[in-house]
């Protein structure tokens, strides 16, 4: 699916599944929006399931979530080439990373302007970094509330082999196994395009289920809810049964939780199985099969080994490494991984699977 | 060991209201006029259908349907089969559904005075939780102080899912009263439906409804951390009951974390958060998720770094294990002894007030 040198990986060498480039502001997209869109966009702006013309609803802890350090001459961080090679991709041997952009979403409410927002946002990841950096890969931007324009964009640029995936914010509106969002996982299957699901975004509904939180922390301690209600409703509602050559990614969740997850889930269908008849293993079965799960926010315990002892739950082939680059909470390369991993270990988390999961 | 050799204390088990007319004689005029003239139904909730599957276990289950309402069931099921020597009834009928506070208020205080006519006087093993309705904590406070005298009430109930996260300041109130009168505040898996139940929408089936219980926990549990309730009030243990419990350790990792880098949002919170968890928060046993595998549930007690978080409870009439399999599997002796007796009476001081 790639025509990307299948170069071995060695030593010190990572795919880093979360990177993030930023506009360095909205003219960096006109010339890949129509004019219709562009006055649309200078007159109503962006507008999703939240209330704040500028900025988030919870204030991050720095500047647009930025590692202080990462900000160029002028533009965010994220939006200069150079100082992302320099400062990230040179200095930590990254020698494949995914570009996930997070703003503009694919969430905006008028689904049009969001179709057309992604696609333009393809066009841009294209000439601005791909085309420019072969250690770059992309996520396809797609509307994801309105599952026929998404489908659209995913035939329209899976030919491109600079997309290695389908990219979905985790906070949707409804459950991500609803019906509206099947379009998205068939096109995503026909094209072999595993969908990644990366925190945040704006479901409309509190980022808990007893209201909405007062503070980022919790906002961020929250993620995991959202991202195990999605994946319990794609088993529940038969989505692997469905399309079995449907893949998920999960993006800036951690992972330490979904062990335990798996295990409520398969007590709950051994208890509840004549509600779902479709669902014909055991969800925990689906999870390991289906699921890949990125590293980054890497749970941290006074005690290292139990969270490798969790890893070992999940599988050492569905682990992979993202840095978060250039977010505040990016976990570094060099000292990200627990020190006590095995080579065999090490080098199946920092980039062999990725390699497998993107047929790189 | 046989757990009846410990002389268990059961932190969690479910009287059950059998209808909204065994409530009306506990209920003021006006709203026992209300129930009949408006045909007020019920405040059963959703959050059980009475015969889904995990709502009863079939043995328990009056000739094999319905859910079993009366005190003797229980002592034949649990009390004296397992040879309890307290327990504590959590009644989950649905006065926070209730979207009139004051429907909601009458409805926690009829119940809790049906508590102690139908279960706290007629067995003296029992004893029970204050249900409030959180509709309004300022009267769910009014509610506790009312209550508290009788020394059988050990806790204050609240649901898992309710109009704001609990740890938000208007429900401070309810708190002072627990603290003022040495009770923990249990918080059980349910909720007021006054939000989906996923942070991302209504999922289509009963059994994502019942798994979305542990999302509202680690919320609650954030709510309460972030928010500096343990600040504020440092003598309070709160129990989350029902839970699932190996969630727990992987959320405060995630939370710990992400305070390192963001503690300057909440400057009161000046420990790490799994650690104000370990001093404060208790959990009981069941349902416990986790296959029935010993080396996993002793790495589950492990990752803990605590044996005194973890209280006996049977969640009945709940169906969530068979025959007498009421504890995980590989649990110690020692650890086992704790769970079943010393974490109780350390997290309820009333038990060991009143002697039956």
């Amino acid at each position: 699916m790639t025509d990307a040198p299948a170069k071995p990986i060695e030593n010190d060498g990572v795919i880093d599944c979360d990177i993030h480039p930023a506009i360095r502001s909205f003219e960096d997209l006109k010339p890949y929006l129509s004019k219709h869109w562009w006055d649309y966009y200078s007159t109503y702006g962006l507008r999703s399931r939240q209330g704040f013309v500028k900025g988030t609803p919870y204030p991050k802890i720095a500047p647009s979530a930025m590692r202080r350090d990462a900000w160029p001459e002028t533009g965010l961080p994220g939006s200069d080439l150079k100082l992302m090679q320099t400062q990230h991709l040179d200095a930590h041997n990254i020698q494949l990373g995914v570009l996930n952009p997070l703003n503009p979403s694919g969430g905006d409410l008028n689904v049009d302007f969001s179709a057309a927002l992604c696609s333009a946002t393809n066009d841009w990841l294209l000439e601005t970094f791909t085309r420019k950096e072969k250690r770059l890969k992309a996520s396809i931007m797609v509307a994801y509330e309105d599952g026929a324009s998404a489908a659209a964009e995913i035939h329209r640029r899976a030919p491109e082999k600079d997309f290695v995936q389908v990219l979905l914010l985790s906070r949707t509106s409804e459950p991500l196994g609803k019906r509206r969002y099947w379009p998205i996982f068939e096109a995503a299957s026909e094209h072999n395009l595993p969908v990644a699901v990366h925190v945040f975004g704006y479901s409309g509904h509190p980022a808990t289920n007893s209201g909405h939180p007062s503070f980022y922390l919790e906002e961020g301690a929250a993620h995991p809810a959202g991202i195990q209600a999605s994946i319990a409703s794609l088993i529940f509602e038969g989505v692997f049964e469905r399309y079995p050559n449907f893949r998920l990614l999960v993006i800036e969740a951690g992972f330490a939780w979904l062990p335990a997850f798996s295990w409520r889930l398969d007590k709950l269908w051994n208890r509840m199985r004549g509600e779902v008849p479709h669902v014909k293993r055991p969800p925990s079965e689906y999870i390991k099969e289906r699921v890949w799960i990125t590293t980054q926010p890497m749970e941290e315990s006074q005690r290292p080994q139990q969270v490798v002892e969790i890893m070992d739950y999940i599988g050492w082939d569905r682990l992979m490494f993202a840095s978060d680059y250039p977010h505040w909470d990016f976990d570094d390369p060099k000292f990200g991984l627990p020190p006590s991993l095995g080579a065999e270990q090490r080098a199946m988390v920092r980039y062999r699977n990725a390699q497998a999961l993107y047929g790189l | 060991m046989r757990i009846q050799d410990l002389r268990p204390i059961d932190c969690d088990m479910h009287p059950v209201v059998p209808n909204i007319r065994a409530l009306v004689p506990f209920l003021a005029k006006n709203w026992a006029a209300s129930v009949n003239d408006r045909g007020i139904e019920g405040f059963d909730s959703i959050s059980y259908p009475p015969n889904a599957p995990i709502s009863a276990r079939p043995d328990w289950r009056p000739d094999g349907k319905g859910l079993p309402t009366s005190v003797e069931d229980y002592r034949r099921h649990v009390l004296d089969r397992w040879n309890v020597q307290y327990a504590i009834g959590n009644c989950l009928y649905g006065a926070h559904l209730a979207l009139s506070e004051d429907i909601g208020v009458a409805m926690a205080s009829a119940v809790n005075d049906w508590m102690v006519a139908n279960w706290l006087d007629a067995e003296p093993r029992m004893r029970a939780s204050i249900v409030v309705a959180p509709q309004n904590p300022e009267r769910a406070a009014a509610e506790i102080d009312r209550c508290a005298p009788d020394k059988r009430f050990v806790q204050v109930l609240l649901p898992a899912m309710v109009e704001a996260p609990l740890g938000r300041r208007q429900y401070w109130p309810i708190y002072a009263a627990a603290e003022r009168h040495g009770l923990p505040v249990g918080i059980h898996a349910g909720s007021s439906y006054r939000h989906p139940v996923t942070p991302v929408g209504w999922p289509s089936y009963y059994v994502e409804d019942y798994a979305s219980q542990s999302y509202a926990f680690q919320g609650q549990l954030g709510s309460l951390i972030a928010e500096g309730v343990f600040n504020k009030f440092p003598g309070l243990k709160v129990v989350l009951l029902e839970s699932g419990v190996s969630w727990l350790i992987p959320f405060l990792w995630r939370m710990t974390k992400f305070w390192r880098g963001t503690r300057s949002e909440v400057p009161w919170v000046t420990r790490p958060p799994i650690e104000i968890a370990r001093d404060h928060v208790r959990l009981s046993i069941q349902p416990f998720d986790a296959p029935d595998d010993p080396a996993i549930v002793g790495r589950i007690i492990e990752h803990m770094q605590s044996d005194a978080m973890l209280l006996f409870a049977s969640d009945y009439p709940h169906f969530q294990y068979e025959d007498d399999a009421v504890l995980p599997p590989g649990l110690s002796e020692d650890f086992t002894r704790r769970l079943a007796h010393d974490n109780p009476l350390e997290t309820y001081p009333r038990l060991k007030e009143v002697q039956s």
